[in-house]
């Protein structure tokens, strides 16, 4: 166990090592040089070879990369010069909303997902079914903004009962004296969550139906009712543990999405005004940020789903 | 069709009664006959076909203007002349509709196939050779999956202008990585086949043995994949379009339709979102619909062996 747990470790510290050179690589691909996107393209020579002179961009890349590195493990993600502040300043004051937005919607989506999965295996092939399959169908193949846009257009434009942009406080508990605003955004993204994960939910609850160990709970006289509650529903929960950490990816997307539609200010939309301000130390912060998330969530869903089976022990 | 493992016919044995001689057919008439039996497959089959002459063959019939604006006729409403209307630029909204089709359906496919090339090659080496090969083959993999497409297309489509190649590129590039993963795994368990140790003593070369038994036999795996993939490249075309990082304007993309035709929601011009939201969802899940049944058709041959 503690090998798989050293192992795995040692898997993630690659994989972010990785995703940090690859971002920092982007970062040096652009043409002109870094310099260059920085001060704008009448820039002359002398003013670039200063610049690059004072922010160590003449030193040999592999150098560059160890300083930048260092910084990042002292928390120093570099410095947004659009914006004129830190980088880790601008993470911290969007992190906190960003984590409210998307934690909220997994928590729930996984809260819908797992129910709804287990009674879709239990009634299997009636109208239920196939209404949740439609349902999860449909929600899975439209764009995350598409949910967001009908929403919008419904509760928003036709019933004025929530309004179509998110709260524009600066903190956390800011945003949550406003939750009329904060309604639509958590909704659409929990829906698009729920999406991901429905398909899955119903496979693997009617899957583990047919294990043995649910016939021999019946065998034993469980009430149906217990049968599903004591033994379905806890072994539903160990696979929704991978689902998370694969599908980390793909609500970070959906909450990029979701963010620009609601005006919702949170890492993705200030990601997305970086790109178009060529803001690309914000934008490579932001980056590593995300996929060291996504790492850290695939590591954590993969130890907890060792430390729940213990037949996975490898 | 010779690269698939093929099941001899049984041949039909005289006069006897009761038991009927059961005939297997070859892997590819056994997932067709499966597949032609589940419903949703076939209505998936008939909405794409539908779809892409639609898009394809429909501006032959039906001519609009999608290079000139034309401000007097914006944002008409449906009537004789604009079926579908007319969006902020004055453009007909049905003939938008064809050609944004035309984009996406040629760019998810384009990625679909280039993405399962690269990945399942990649995906059966890594599997194949396993130890030290697969670890740092998977970790590349896993190290490109942790930064979500629309963030890393972002940040190229900020360096470089977009164009429909460079769209293939890049999304092909990140698209890999799925059927890698999955022929990998299939490889794992493929590899411990007899065939493959008969091969082997045989004294066949790794080569051989990776694309003329293991890829054959993921086939399934592979063809499933690539459907949804499809699928998946719509949707994040759909993403990246809305958010104005694909083709830029006035080439017509659904994404942007709908980017477009948003601001116009709350004035009620519900024909310039409405379409293509229609258009995209329904593709994507007939391409659901396609990938679902083949994979429940490929387990039948797996099932029926």
């Amino acid at each position: 166990m503690t090998g798989y747990i050293i192992r795995r470790l040692l898997q993630a510290v690659v994989v972010i090592l990785g995703v940090t050179m690859i971002a920092f690589g982007m970062e040096h691909l652009l043409p002109g040089g870094i310099a260059r996107a920085i001060l704008g393209p009448r820039a002359t020579q002398v003013a670039i070879n200063v610049f690059d002179k004072q922010n160590g961009f003449d030193s040999p890349i592999w150098y560059q990369y160890w300083v930048w590195l260092d910084h990042l493990l002292h928390g120093n993600l570099g410095f947004s010069y659009k914006e004129n502040r830190s980088v880790d300043s601008i993470i911290a004051s969007d992190l906190p909303r960003d984590v409210m937005l998307v934690g909220t919607s997994l928590v729930l989506a996984v809260l819908i997902a797992i129910p709804i999965g287990v009674l879709q295996a239990v009634k299997r092939n009636q109208a239920f079914d196939y209404a949740g399959t439609a349902t999860s169908f449909v929600l899975y193949s439209m764009p995350s903004y598409a949910l967001g846009l009908i929403l919008i257009s419904v509760f928003a434009i036709e019933i004025k009962v929530f309004p179509s942009e998110a709260p524009q406080q600066s903190t956390v508990w800011g945003m949550l004296g406003h939750p009329v605003g904060i309604i639509l955004p958590v909704i659409t993204l929990t829906l698009v969550t729920y999406a991901l994960f429905s398909r899955y939910m119903r496979s693997s609850a009617i899957d583990s139906l047919a294990q043995d160990y649910i016939k021999t709970a019946r065998a034993k006289g469980l009430s149906e009712r217990a049968v599903l509650w004591r033994h379905l529903l806890r072994n539903s929960l160990v696979p929704v543990t991978t689902l998370v950490g694969i599908s980390l990816p793909a609500v970070f997307t959906a909450g990029l999405v979701l963010e620009y539609l609601f005006n919702f200010q949170g890492l993705g939309l200030q990601y997305f005004t970086a790109a178009t301000d060529d803001d690309f130390p914000l934008m490579l912060g932001i980056t590593v940020l995300v996929g060291t998330a996504t790492v850290v969530g695939n590591l954590l869903a993969d130890l907890t789903y060792a430390v729940l089976d213990p037949r996975v022990r490898y | 069709m010779a690269l698939l493992p093929i099941v001899a016919e049984a041949e039909p044995l005289p006069e006897i009664d009761g038991g009927e001689v059961y005939k297997q057919g070859s892997v590819a008439q056994l997932v067709l006959r499966t597949f032609t039996r589940n419903k949703l497959a076939v209505v998936g089959v008939v909405i794409v076909v539908l779809m892409v002459l639609f898009c394809f063959v429909g501006p032959l019939f039906y001519h609009t203007d999608q290079v000139d604006t034309n401000i007097i006729n914006s944002n008409d409403a449906p009537s004789g002349s604009h079926l579908l209307g007319t969006d902020n630029n004055g453009f007909d909204i049905l003939g938008r509709l064809m050609k944004g089709g035309q984009s996406s359906i040629e760019i998810a496919f384009c990625v679909a196939i280039i993405a399962t090339f690269i990945g399942v090659v990649y995906g059966a080496i890594a599997g194949y050779f396993g130890r030290y090969v697969d670890a740092v083959m998977m970790r590349v993999v896993d190290i490109l999956l942790a930064i979500p497409v629309v963030f890393l297309f972002i940040f190229v489509s900020d360096i470089v202008t977009p164009s429909t190649w460079l769209l293939i590129a890049v999304l092909s590039g990140l698209s890999w990585l799925a059927p890698a993963r999955l022929v990998r795994g299939e490889t794992l368990s493929l590899r411990t086949r007899e065939y493959v140790q008969a091969v082997k003593v045989m004294g066949g070369k790794s080569r051989r043995i990776v694309f003329r038994h293991i890829i054959p036999n993921a086939i399934g795996t592979i063809i499933v994949n690539a459907t949804f993939q499809i699928a998946d490249a719509i949707l994040v075309l759909a993403v990246l379009q809305y958010l104005g990082f694909a083709l830029p304007f006035p080439t017509a993309t659904w994404g942007s339709m709908l980017s477009q035709g948003s601001t116009f929601l709350s004035d009620g011009y519900w024909w310039q979102v409405y379409p293509a939201l229609v258009a995209i969802v329904l593709i994507v899940v007939a391409f659901n619909f396609i990938g679902d049944a083949l994979r429940d058709s490929f387990e039948v041959r797996l099932q029926e062996r």
